[in-house]
């Protein structure tokens, strides 16, 4: 449903990626790991329409989503939860899942709502308090809910796991198990390769801007070459 | 009414545990406490009581200088009075600076703009000066979707030192251009059936009752939009996290237009309200800004409760100062009282910390 392709993007005159090819089909969780500043964010960003490639193409469900904004791509379902969070933080939890289901109509927000409320249940707990006092972990499920509420039909989340206790990060890793057993597509970029290429079906490896190895999770996981050059395991 | 703005992306950053044990557990921040920009209870107590304190203290020195119970308390209530068109004003100012980041200096010379429409309609059509809300509204909400759309949301807007050469520049063009229009000589409103009453030996005219009465009425309105709807809801993510609205499907460049428009509308609404209260020139604007402006750091830069609470305050102040001297330049205390919160306390009495 996703298809890179040899994509090239930078920040102004500071090119970041090279060649970045990829594809994720349906129902898919598909990891992206590599080293500090390999260009994973660059490319999650690409592929939401916050940075505009200069070469290459993408496309969404077989259309370009060249020259598309964020928020008009997750009208499409494509939904990116970036490393930052971007909570509301002066909102509480429900304006935030509320407003995670502003391209939606009232009902299938209440339907989101409540599917989302089970999956995390914390934030039914706290759905009165205001964002910006949540713990770091609290806060990545509320921008995973978030992202959830839009109904999306392919989930980017960059590094999930940043901020939470080894605990925690199992407790995600198997939350996002399970937001593609219910049916959404997920492309995870993570810092901590081991644990992405726990859960991923597909994985693959970027290095300087460009896609350079390209497997199974656990093929990734398992090549002691890999290991050593790129996941520092 | 929470800051708007003023902290945008602040303590979203990945912290490990636990900061949120320390806070009520499940619960909504309590209103007043979401209006005054946050801190305790304790903490708001004790603002409140400082600013009490002042104004005691101000009222007393008025009582010295001037020797008359009545007097003082007729600018008391003058003050208060002309403090929620303030209020109103600022508001809006506020909400855009909030929103968008931008420090809108055309906005006095967008609320003369809204008199001299409120002007020319009384005079051409001969309707009432309220009535004229339904044009001036609406109009100045047009202007300010024009202006949004036409200078600043492209690139030349981006930065703030074109933002400041944009909005000055069309408050020299909207002025000059109502002097061209409308001419120099002063222009009055009147309101049919104007009356006074007395109130406990203060005079008050209908005229200000009801400015200030709408004033409230239209502040509450805003209020009840940016926290009851959807949409002002949507107005306040953009404030929270712009690029967080643009990942959940909010376009963004529209909320930014709207809120420019709702921001511009009040100063219109304002206008009409203040028109009988006053003479209408072209330069009117210009002090109105400059109230506008302490009003708004007052408040708390973006904190659209804090503007409405400083607006009253600063109405006070206004009277009071012209029994201090005399009735001459009510704007100095304004400017003291400005230059004091900005040592004190820069992020408004009512901000909250950066």
């Amino acid at each position: 449903m996703l298809k890179v392709e040899k994509v090239c993007a930078g920040y102004g005159r500071m090119q970041i990626l090279h060649d970045v090819d990829l594809t994720l089909g349906e129902g898919e969780i598909v990891a992206l790991v590599g080293a500090n500043g390999a260009g994973k964010t660059t490319t999650l960003r690409a592929v939401c329409g916050q940075i505009r490639p200069t070469a290459g193409t993408i496309t969404f469900d077989g259309a370009p989503t060249l020259g598309r904004r964020p928020d008009e791509l997750v009208r499409d379902g494509l939904v990116h939860v970036p490393e930052d969070r971007a909570l509301f933080g002066t909102l509480t939890v429900e304006e935030n899942l509320r407003m995670g289901a502003w391209t939606r109509s009232h009902a299938q927000a209440e339907t989101a709502l409540r599917e989302v409320l089970e999956l995390f249940p914390v934030l039914a707990e706290r759905r009165g308090q205001v964002a910006q006092t949540f713990s770091g972990g609290q806060q990545q499920m509320l921008a995973i809910g978030r992202a959830l509420m839009a109904g999306p039909r392919l989930l980017m989340l960059d590094e999930p796991s940043t901020g939470l206790s080894p605990k925690l990060t199992w407790a995600m890793l198997e939350a996002i198990e399970r937001i593609r057993d219910g049916g959404v597509s997920v492309l995870l970029v993570e810092q901590n390769a081991k644990q992405a290429l726990a859960i991923a079906d597909r994985a693959y490896v970027l290095e300087s801007g460009s896609t350079v190895l390209h497997g199974t999770g656990a093929e990734l996981a398992g090549s002691a070459e890999v290991r050593k050059a790129y996941l520092g395991l | 009414m929470s800051n708007i703005g003023n902290q945008k992306g602040a303590a979203l950053a990945p912290d490990a545990e636990a900061p949120g044990a320390a806070s009520p557990r499940g619960k909504a921040p309590h209103p007043l406490r979401a209006a005054l920009g946050g801190g305790g209870n304790a903490a708001i107590l004790k603002r409140v009581a400082i600013i009490g304190g002042a104004l005691v203290i101000a009222i007393a020195v008025a009582l010295l200088k001037s020797g008359s119970g009545l007097v003082v308390w007729q600018s008391v209530v003058t003050g208060l009075l002309m403090g929620g068109l303030y209020g109103l004003i600022a508001m809006g100012l506020t909400l855009i600076f909030g929103v968008l980041d931008i420090v809108n200096f055309a906005h006095g010379a967008l609320l003369a703009v809204a008199m001299f429409i409120a002007f020319g309609v009384v005079q051409g059509t001969g309707l009432h000066p309220y009535l004229t809300l339904l044009v001036a509204v609406p109009a100045l909400f047009l202007i300010g979707g024009v202006v949004h759309r036409g200078l600043l949301s492209g690139t030349g807007g981006g930065s703030l030192e074109n933002q400041l050469l944009i909005t000055l520049g069309l408050s020299l063009l909207l002025e000059n251009g109502l002097l061209m229009f409308f001419g120099a000589e002063p222009k009055t409103v009147t309101l049919p059936g104007d009356f006074q009453f007395g109130l406990f030996g203060a005079v008050v005219t209908g005229a200000r009752l009801y400015a200030f009465v709408g004033a409230l009425l239209l502040g509450a309105l805003l209020f009840w939009l940016l926290r009851r709807t959807r949409f002002g809801t949507a107005i306040r993510a953009v404030a929270a996290n712009g690029p967080g609205a643009e990942l959940v499907g909010i376009n963004v460049r529209r909320i930014h237009t709207l809120t420019f428009a709702i921001g511009t509308a009040c100063a219109g609404a304002a206008a009409v309200l203040a028109a009988p209260l006053i003479t209408v020139t072209p330069t009117l604007g210009e002090q109105f800004n400059i109230t506008a402006f302490v009003v708004v750091v007052l408040g708390g830069m973006g904190n659209v409760g804090g503007a409405l609470v400083g607006g009253l305050l600063i109405g006070l102040v206004e009277q009071l100062t012209t029994i201090y001297m005399d009735g001459q330049s009510s704007l100095l205390g304004v400017f003291v009282v400005f230059v004091v919160v900005l040592f004190l306390r820069p992020q408004g009495l009512f901000g909250r910390r950066a």
